[in-house]
Parts: structure tokens; sequence; C-alpha cells
């Protein structure tokens, strides 16, 4: 009925906080001068660039599933826009829907981003080591 | 079905991703996360009206099957839609930019 709402409303959210993250990034990154900060700021992912990947998981998918609204005829282009907007009875099933269904739409979203998120933490400790290593070596050389 | 057609495209979106784009220069990263979050959206509502209707999910009429292939296909195309959208207004390469500057010259 309407349970795509919940993750675009997630999706604006999370789009404000990329970017204050990002604008903060910014700010650190013209601050800090030393040797391994730069190292870090080439080799980590900056979290707001992982924050993109939630954006556009909630975007895209709220896209296709409004599409999908559309074709079933339930978001009409008139006022109340949601078919089911229209009665009371209609209206509590929806609002029902959407806090069962695009809730936990949003937070199977949300989980599988932690996850890749967490893997690429995993992946990211890996060469930076090494870089860091080599870095030290220059250094000293 | 829907659900089906949108993890095929999400699969081949990441496997064009990781062998030809892993750098995201013609976005097709972006492309294979819109897939995947209609997917992982999908799946969830199957899983709810698969609570309903039990194993009479698995078993859905012909009409309903193609109908919701055609569905399927078309969320296909207008993901593809909103990632040309995106290419075409990033302009990763600079090749619009560049046809304008041969047009203005």
């Amino acid at each position: 009925m309407a349970c795509f709402l919940v993750p675009a409303g997630e999706a604006v959210a999370t789009t404000i906080i990329t970017k204050i993250v990002k604008s903060k990034e910014e700010k650190e990154m013209s601050a800090s001068d030393s040797i391994n900060a730069a190292i870090d700021t080439q080799i980590k992912i900056p979290f707001s660039h992982k924050l993109k990947w939630l954006n556009n998981m909630l975007w895209g998918g709220s896209a296709l599933l409004a599409f999908e609204h559309i074709w079933h005829g339930e978001v009409v282009p008139w006022f109340p826009f949601l078919t089911a907007a229209e009665n009371p009875i209609a209206r509590s099933e929806m609002l029902q829907e959407m806090s069962t269904v695009g809730v936990a739409m949003a937070l199977l979203v949300s989980a599988v981003w932690v996850g890749i998120t967490t893997a690429s933490n995993v992946i990211e400790k890996r060469p930076q080591q090494a870089v860091k290593v080599k870095a030290h070596r220059g250094r000293n050389q | 079905m829907t659900l089906l057609t949108a993890v095929l495209a999400a699969i081949i979106t990441t496997i064009i991703w990781y062998q030809k784009d892993s750098r995201n220069e013609m976005k097709t990263g972006t492309l294979s996360l819109i897939y995947w979050g209609a997917s992982l959206m999908w799946l969830t509502d199957a899983v709810f009206e698969y609570v309903q209707l039990q194993t009479e999910y698995f078993k859905p009429s012909p009409a309903d099957l193609l109908n919701d292939f055609f569905l399927g296909i078309c969320a296909v195309v207008f993901g593809l839609l909103l990632w040309l959208i995106l290419v075409l207004l990033k302009d990763p390469k600079g090749v619009i930019k560049q046809a304008l500057e041969n047009i203005r010259n």
C-alpha cells in the first residue's frame, strides 16, 4: 500500500546525515597534516562514502517499489496520492502495513549495510598495515 | 517473480561492476546497489506474504506469474533509466562536456 514510504523516509534522514558527515570530514582533512593522517585518508574509505551505499540502496529500492505501487494503482498522481488514504478503513490498514512491512524493509536494508560496512572495514585493515610499514621504512631511510 | 527478476538484475550488475568498473567510473556500483535495495525490500514483502499464504505462496496462477514477471522486467528497465539519468548528469568521462565544447567551437 505505502510500505516504501518508511525506507524513503529513512533515505531522507541518511542523506542529511551524509552531508553533515562529509562536511565534517572535509574540515578534519584540511586541519590535519601528519603523514599517518594523509595515509589513512588515502587507504580508508571515508564514512560519508559508506553512507552513500546506504543512501543508494534506500533511494533506489524506494523508487522501484514506488514504481510497483503505481503499477498496482496504489499510488496516483492526484491528491491524496495514495488510494488507501481515501477511506478510514484502508487508511488504518495502510498504517499497519507501514509499521510492519515498511519498518522491516528499512531494518533489513540497514542491517545489510552494517554487514557491508563491517566487511569493508576488515578488508581495509589488511593493506593499511603494509602501506604504513612501507611509509615508516621510507622515512627512516 | 518480481523479486527473482530484481535479484537476477542485482547479481548481473554486481558481476559487471566487479569485473569492469571497480572504480565505479560508469556508476555500475550505484546501479547494483539500487537493485540490491529493491531486492531486499521485495524479499521482506515476500516473507510477510509467505507468513499469510504459507505454501500457497509458491503456487501462483500462470496469469499472476506472467504479470509479476512483466512488472519485474519493467522495474529493471526503470532502474536502468534512473542509472542512465545519473550517468548523464554526472558525466564521469566528460563526454557530454566535450560534445558541448565541440558544438560551441
